[in-house]
């Protein structure tokens, strides 16, 4: 038996350290551990409840924004503000472009080297690597010159002697099926994502003033003036450029991105049956096509368990609760029951061994991140849980379509989307879906403007002296990673008390007290390991979660206050 | 069959990276005519006049590739996210592509222990001559575990890896001034690089949340053409970026002086670009070149689409400028006696005083020393 430690899981956002037992070439048993914590809740403790956005955007630099979205959701559920339909608008194609943009990176910059072998790619013959690239895409950066100018730099780049950040990889590794034309293509894509999403994300900023950590919300709406007539203003200019930046994204990912999901994935179906997990899997639904309090979603939410996309069922927020005792922290009345977030009680004490060490304690408690439980139940939250509740219920009908090709594309049944390739698949789907829909939300814009409607704030709810004394508020999201709710408790126009369940926690979480594992450690569990020393499948199986711990591992409330009610929407 | 990267290299017949134009660069589809474009831009970011440009062109072409290594702290990479967006996209990919990144944990290939020995050897092999990014604070509470990589403690990474750098570069407002987790009432002890690793030989502070990614490029320019790092002000923040106020060169600065405000959002002011300083604008406050070189390729600013200023370059600025919606006379931590900025707490009285009395005010302009060891005297100029 190997006990093998990855640490640091890189490609990710934040720290992560996995650690597995293997035996005879298989993955037995797995511990996932986040070894950062900052305390974001306990700082915005006093503060303007107005202010949160920015604190809690700030939680997660790759995925920006969602934390934004969360925390005005929630201020404005407590505070009773009802934002405007431009607001809407502006909000779900700000959330649109995060997702697309931020799954382009992540298949392309943090996962594709789990698959793609560079040093492969020098050995390609260029004119095949062309023939491959338009036998799957009429994308018109496919030419013999290109792929022999991307093989020419790549060369260039190993010939300097200095790999910088792709040195020391596992390349060369038994895992690797692509042929290494496969590989050249991918690295000729590698380098257009990197383009892409520089200029797509030009976006956020025309709508949030920069990217990352946008800077328009508000409590109530959105600081982007629309105008027709003014220059100061998002006017029809702004929506032809809108317009042809989100015709770039469908683009990319309907000639770039999906066809290399595809093609990459036909070699690797062995890992259609690899890293299913925990089977069950949330979603709290997103993109709202109305402003009634409870919306219409365009991906609806839902819940399925065990696998069975028979059934799906509406979430039901007060069945969420977290466990602590695999984690850093102490309950009042002991580690063996879960807590609701409305109940959140958190304080740190930390347990394990002081730095630098070698091992954690595993049997006790291992990691900063919390352990999440619906009804009990370890819930998978992400791209694929989304695409599944939305493939569940049939709507949008787009989403049904789309898997379906997928699946007749790759010749395999449905069972094959519970896997580290099914996660990888949903990520591209959805950016496809949401890259097509975008358009709508653009058009809807213009009609608003033609109507001279350029309300884009609750105005009546920003003063604080408006707000009742206290008030209850929380706020759903779905980011690109996954189910995001905050719980805010406001008195006298100041935060009493604040919680945030984040998609990392209830991927990435330990054990329960019911020694249940994780949604990450049962993924990695049978996971084959071709050298033990050089761990790549882990980095496949784990990556495909696209972790992101910074957003995880927040939660810190050294007052062990309460907050005693929450009205959930 | 595995190729070794010693053999790939023996195979192939090195004519070498030369990069004289066009061989090495052109084969990067960078034409020359975007390069000197590029160097132009450059040039005025760093305030140079524009004959320089042609030698930045020169020395960029000529200069040795620098060994980098990015760490993360308590970090939220929206600085490395930042990084990416460098614009001016194919030129800034050559910068890149001029720097040997050793390491940086959210971009490379390697995990695991073979990530922690690329690190190990550029610290052995490179030792004083590597430049150390780092973003995010370090934490020193519970005997650093709030933060362990590869199970050593950011304190013992920070102090092995900056403290054997030529220099170090703190990138965004965490690893500057210790940021969103030093914010009062800062749980995990998390503190500044420079006040982590007292002492060390050449401390650059590039702070904003996050630093916006032309300063960034901007800086390891200066480095390479100048061969020297550039005068900073009291905070170790270069002149080139934040030497001039924001309000200084706000687009929005005449309707100040006019007496112009957005009163309400979505209203007349607000969509006919009025300033922002009564929704609690902090440009009267900040230094920082935004207003100038814009985000995102140029595209915009957070006050060129309608939202105050947030003061985001400035020390300790979650607790200094909040509440974020109340404008400056009114924000408390800036009375007489508590630790702020000088130049700060004078602008704060004057436009308290003058607003009220004129609804409009006049900012003196401050005299910059120049030169590293003048940055204190450089913001003494009121």
């Amino acid at each position: 038996m190997a006990h093998v430690v990855v640490d640091p899981i890189t490609r990710i956002e934040g720290h992560l350290r996995i650690e597995t037992e293997v035996e005879g070439g298989t993955v037995r048993d797995a511990w996932s551990s986040s070894t950062m914590f900052r305390g974001v809740e306990i700082i915005l403790k006093g503060r303007d409840p107005r202010d949160a956005w920015v604190f809690t955007q700030r939680i997660c630099g790759v995925c920006t924004t969602v934390h934004a979205i969360t925390s005005i959701r929630a201020v404005e559920h407590a505070i009773g503000a009802n934002p405007p339909p431009n607001a809407r608008l502006l909000r779900n194609l700000i959330i649109g472009a995060q997702c697309v943009q931020d799954h382009v990176i992540h298949f392309y910059h943090l996962h594709a080297l789990d698959w793609v072998d560079i040093v492969s790619a020098l050995s390609a013959d260029p004119a095949k690597t062309a023939s491959l690239a338009q036998s799957i895409s009429d994308w018109p950066i496919s030419g013999r010159a290109y792929f022999t100018d991307v093989r020419a730099r790549l060369k260039d780049f190993v010939a300097g002697g200095r790999l910088g950040p792709f040195a020391n990889a596992y390349w060369g590794h038994p895992a690797y099926k692509l042929p290494p034309e496969a590989n050249l293509m991918a690295v000729g894509h590698y380098l257009q994502a990197l383009d892409f999403q520089r200029q797509f994300i030009r976006m956020h900023a025309i709508l949030g003033g920069k990217n990352p950590h946008l800077q328009s919300f508000l409590v109530g709406g959105m600081a982007t003036p629309v105008d027709a007539d003014s220059q100061n203003a998002l006017n029809m200019g702004t929506i032809a450029e809108l317009s042809k930046l989100v015709a770039s994204a469908r683009d990319f990912v309907t000639r770039v991105y999906m066809p290399d999901v595809l093609a990459i994935a036909a070699f690797y179906k062995d890992w259609a049956g690899i890293g299913a997990g925990v089977g069950n899997y949330l979603s709290y639904g997103e993109y709202p096509e109305d402003d009634n309090p409870n919306p219409n979603m365009y991906l609806p939410g839902g819940t399925i368990l065990n696998r069975d996309l028979g059934k799906v069922a509406p979430v039901e927020p007060d069945k969420i609760s977290e466990y602590v005792k695999h984690s850093w922290y102490d309950y009042k009345g002991g580690d063996d029951k879960p807590l609701p977030p409305f109940k959140g009680e958190t304080s740190p004490n930390y347990t394990g061994p002081k730095p630098p060490y070698e091992r954690l304690h595993l049997d006790r408690k291992y990691s900063w991140v919390k352990s999440p439980r619906y009804e009990d139940h370890p819930m998978e939250v992400g791209p694929l849980a989304r695409m599944l509740v939305a493939y569940a219920y049939g709507r949008p009908s787009r989403v049904k379509e789309l898997v379906d090709n997928t699946l007749k594309a790759l010749g395999v049944g449905p069972q094959a989307l519970f896997s580290t390739l099914g996660r990888t698949a949903a990520r591209a789907i959805e950016s496809q879906v949401i890259a097509e829909k975008m358009q709508d939300w653009v058009a809807a814009l213009a009609e608003s403007m033609a109507r001279r409607d350029y309300r884009i704030c609750d105005n009546s709810k920003f003063d604080p002296s408006t707000w009742p004394e206290e008030c209850w508020g929380s706020g759903f999201h779905e980011a690109p990673r996954g189910s995001l709710g905050h719980w805010v408790h406001i008195r006298n126009g100041e935060i009493v008390n604040y919680q945030c369940v984040v998609p990392t926690t209830w991927n990435a979480g330990p054990r329960d007290a019911h020694g249940k594992r994780g949604p990450y450690e049962e993924a990695l569990v049978g996971t084959p390991i071709a050298k033990p020393d050089q761990p790549l499948e882990i980095l496949r199986t784990v990556h495909s979660f696209d972790p992101c711990l910074a957003c995880a591992v927040h939660v810190l409330d050294t007052e062990r206050r309460e907050i005693v009610k929450v009205s959930v929407v | 069959m595995r190729l070794k990267e010693s053999a790939v290299r023996a195979k192939l017949t090195a004519k070498g990276r030369e990069d004289s134009w066009p061989a090495g660069w052109a084969e990067l589809g960078v034409s020359r005519r975007s390069f000197l474009k590029f160097c132009a831009s450059m040039a005025a970011i760093l305030s140079m006049p524009p004959a320089v440009a042609a030698k930045l062109a020169e020395s960029i072409e000529k200069a040795e590739k620098p060994t980098l290594v990015w760490l993360e702290f308590q970090d939220c990479a929206g600085n490395t996210e930042s990084f990416l967006r460098a614009s001016r996209p194919t030129v800034a990919q050559i910068i890149l592509d001029k720097i040997s990144v050793n390491y940086h944990e959210t971009i490379m290939a390697a995990a695991g222990q073979q990530a922690e020995d690329a690190l190990a050897k550029t610290v052995k092999n490179h030792a004083g001559k590597y430049i150390a990014a780092v973003e995010g604070s370090i934490p020193t509470g519970a005997d650093g575990a709030y933060c362990a990589i590869g199970g050593k403690s950011a304190l013992q990474v920070a102090r092995e890896v900056c403290g054997n750098a030529a220099a170090t570069i703190a990138i965004g407002t965490c690893a500057a001034f210790g940021g969103l987790p030093a914010a009062s009432p800062n749980p995990t002890g998390a503190v500044a690089v420079g006040d982590a690793v007292p002492g060390l030989k050449t401390l650059i502070n590039l702070p904003a949340c996050p630093a916006n990614a032309e300063n960034i490029t901007a800086l390891l320019v200066y480095y390479m053409t100048m061969k020297q790092w550039p005068p900073l002000d009291q905070y170790r923040r270069p002149l080139f970026a934040y030497g001039k106020l924001i309000h200084d060169n706000c687009e929005r600065r005449a309707h100040f002086d006019a007496g112009q405000y957005v009163e309400n959002w979505g209203d007349d002011g607000h969509r006919h670009g009025y300033c922002l300083y009564k929704m609690g604008c902090k440009g009267p406050v900040t230094f920082q070149n935004c207003p100038v070189i814009r985000w995102n390729e140029g595209t915009n600013w957070p006050i060129g689409c309608g939202h105050p200023c947030v003061g985001c370059a400035e020390p300790n600025f979650w607790d200094k400028m909040t509440p974020f919606y109340r404008h400056l006379e009114n924000i408390p931590g800036f009375a007489v006696g508590t630790d702020v900025d000088k130049v700060g707490l004078g602008l704060t009285a004057a436009v308290g005083a003058t607003f009220a009395a004129h609804g409009v005010i006049e900012i003196a302009r401050r005299k910059l020393g120049h030169g590293p060891d003048q940055g204190e005297e450089g913001r003494k100029g009121e």
